[in-house]
């Protein structure tokens, strides 16, 4: 059998007595789009952290396109070509979007002990930044300082830096959480455009969205998994009706 | 974007202008009080502006860079001492010292953040500043008198105060190029991106630390020239210049003059010697009316000087 791009093997984290992940086993292939789904605090976010490195685990294991990359810097992984969008925006609030995107693009175009040459005038980072802006849907905004920017367009302006990276593997921490219908729609159809030619983990609480994109499902309960399976097996499935999908659920993260 | 004519700009070629006219005005008044305060105000210039590329571009609050002034002005008053009074040696090995200081400090400082960060450099400085008071034989708490300064045979005679002014005002101009160029560049858009949102930085794939102690270096390399330059305008050196109050002035001439600028320190340097200066002519208590003078600054004009004379340019 090939390798997976991703494989998690018994990932295990505790915070204090909270057990934020349990033996969390699970794999992802290129080109698929593998959505997370579960109520707050299953661990969710906790698994993406791990995941791009900033959360070591307890015990168990993360392989990468067949490497062990469970001991990698953060920054180390984004270099292999794993990138991640925040659930809380986490950007560069003084600059503007084209810069924030530009930056991204600088982190995967060599090393940046270059000292002279104005960065904001290199053709090399600001065509392809201004391509992912655009993307995003973004173009017409990107000598906007972030801070002046809305809520929505830092969702997408998030979205555009993970993609500016050029990653193999996208971590998505809840793109859709606080965007109105439209915006949403906006970011299905991207995401739909990007299935294929790169592997997407994505964490969502809009059910909608999830079941429209995912080719599998994988559903978190208090740190463990309880059902993995496609779209069509998830709904099906009794146990995740009465833990998430049934009429009591509906909350959000914050 | 285009050179505008802005408040800001003007005043920057104001300065400037007024800098390079500082020996005429001294040579036709025949004094030379002016020429040697003028001289001072420009050497810690440099110094803030090393310092404002660490503390105001790259978000590390540095509270020992008097540490440099003192590496670079010890380097040469000990040569000097030992006999060796060629600036073509001094002066590359005082960068040298003040480069591997960095070094050395960066890489244990800069594992830490906040206020842990500015106590570990101060704690540093402060071992210098100790290190200094007990060298005997260069004077120790007394300091050294430099009998010679560096000599650059041929190309030029720093004992010439004028010739020294301008020297030091070029390698002030060249320095404020130099960083002005270095926060524009790939370099500085990590340093500055550092600052504002390193775990993004990280997760964007930056090695992020690598890039902030050659930063450190840099600016320190930059502080140990200021040293060099005040040794010799001084003719002395002691261990009083890397006191931790001398950090503090550098770090209230970034404040005050704007660390969101490459100028601002070089305005915020000029503004508080001449403060210093010319209150103290006045009163003997002139801090009482320093003190809140700064404050003012720093709660209503949060981008210091610099900042305020911008604020109309941007409309």
């Amino acid at each position: 059998m090939a390798e997976p791009l991703l494989r998690i093997e018994s990932l295990a984290k505790q915070f204090g007595g909270i057990t934020a992940s349990d033996d969390i086993t699970l794999s992802l292939e290129p080109g698929e789009l593998h959505a997370v789904i579960g109520p707050n605090g299953a661990g969710k976010t906790t698994l993406i952290s791990q995941l791009a490195g900033e959360i070591p685990p307890d015990a168990g294991q993360v392989f990468f396109a067949g490497h062990d990359i469970t001991a990698l810097r953060p920054d180390r992984r984004a270099a292999r070509g794993l990138a991640r969008s925040f659930q809380i925006t986490s950007l560069f609030p003084d600059f503007t979007a084209l810069d924030n995107v530009a930056l991204a693009v600088q982190a995967q175009a060599g090393h940046s002990f270059r000292f002279w040459r104005d960065a904001r005038r290199d053709p090399a980072l600001r065509e392809p930044a201004r391509a992912a802006l655009a993307g995003v849907g973004l173009g017409d905004r990107a000598d906007t300082i972030v801070s002046a920017m809305s809520h929505g367009e830092h969702r997408q302006l998030e979205l555009a830096m993970a993609l500016a990276t050029k990653p193999r593997l996208l971590l998505l921490d809840e793109p859709m959480a606080g965007l109105g219908p439209e915006e949403s729609a906006r970011v299905v159809t991207l995401l739909r455009g990007l299935k294929g030619s790169l592997a997407i983990l994505l964490i969502e609480h809009d059910m909608d969205a999830v079941f429209a994109l995912a080719d599998r499902i994988t559903v978190l309960f208090y740190g463990r998994i309880i059902a993995s399976g496609t779209p069509d097996a998830i709904r099906a499935d009794a146990e995740v009706r009465r833990a998430y999908l049934g009429p009591a659920a509906g909350g959000r993260d914050g | 974007m285009t050179a505008r004519i802005t408040p800001r700009n003007a005043a920057v070629v104001a300065l400037l202008i007024i800098l390079a006219l500082v020996p005429v005005y001294c040579a036709l008044t025949g004094g030379t009080f002016a020429l040697s305060l003028f001289t001072r105000i420009v050497i810690f210039a440099l110094a803030a502006v090393a310092l404002n590329l660490v503390m105001g571009f790259g978000g590390m609050v540095s509270f020992g860079h008097a540490a440099f002034l003192g590496l670079g002005g010890y380097t040469v008053g000990i040569l000097a001492k030992e006999g060796v009074g060629s600036g073509f040696v001094q002066w590359p090995l005082a960068l040298l010292v003040s480069a591997l200081f960095a070094l050395g400090v960066g890489a244990l400082s800069l594992r830490t953040r906040g206020v842990y960060f500015i106590m570990i450099t101060l704690a540093f400085a402060q071992m210098a500043y100790y290190v200094a008071s007990g060298l005997d034989r260069y004077g120790g708490d007394d300091g050294l008198t430099i009998y010679h300064r560096s000599t650059f045979a041929g190309v030029i005679d720093l004992s010439n105060k004028t010739q020294f002014y301008y020297l030091c005002l070029a390698l002030l101009i060249a320095a404020v190029y130099l960083v002005s160029r270095l926060v524009n560049s790939r370099f500085g858009l990590v340093i500055q991106g550092a600052r504002s949102n390193e775990r993004r930085m990280r997760a964007l794939g930056f090695p992020t630390f690598r890039y902030k102690l050659t930063c450190f270096v840099i600016s320190g390399v930059l502080c140990g020239l200021a040293g060099v330059l005040l040794a010799n305008h001084t003719d002395f050196i002691s261990p009083a210049i890397m006191h931790w109050t001398r950090s503090g002035d550098l770090i209230v001439m970034a404040v005050l003059g704007g660390m969101g600028t490459v100028m601002g320190p070089v305005i915020g340097a000029v503004t508080l010697l001449l403060l210093e200066e010319g209150l103290s002519r006045v009163t003997e208590y002139w801090p009482i009316i320093l003190g809140p003078l700064i404050l003012l600054v720093v709660l209503f004009a949060r981008g210091g000087i610099d900042g305020v004379l911008a604020r109309p340019g941007r409309g």
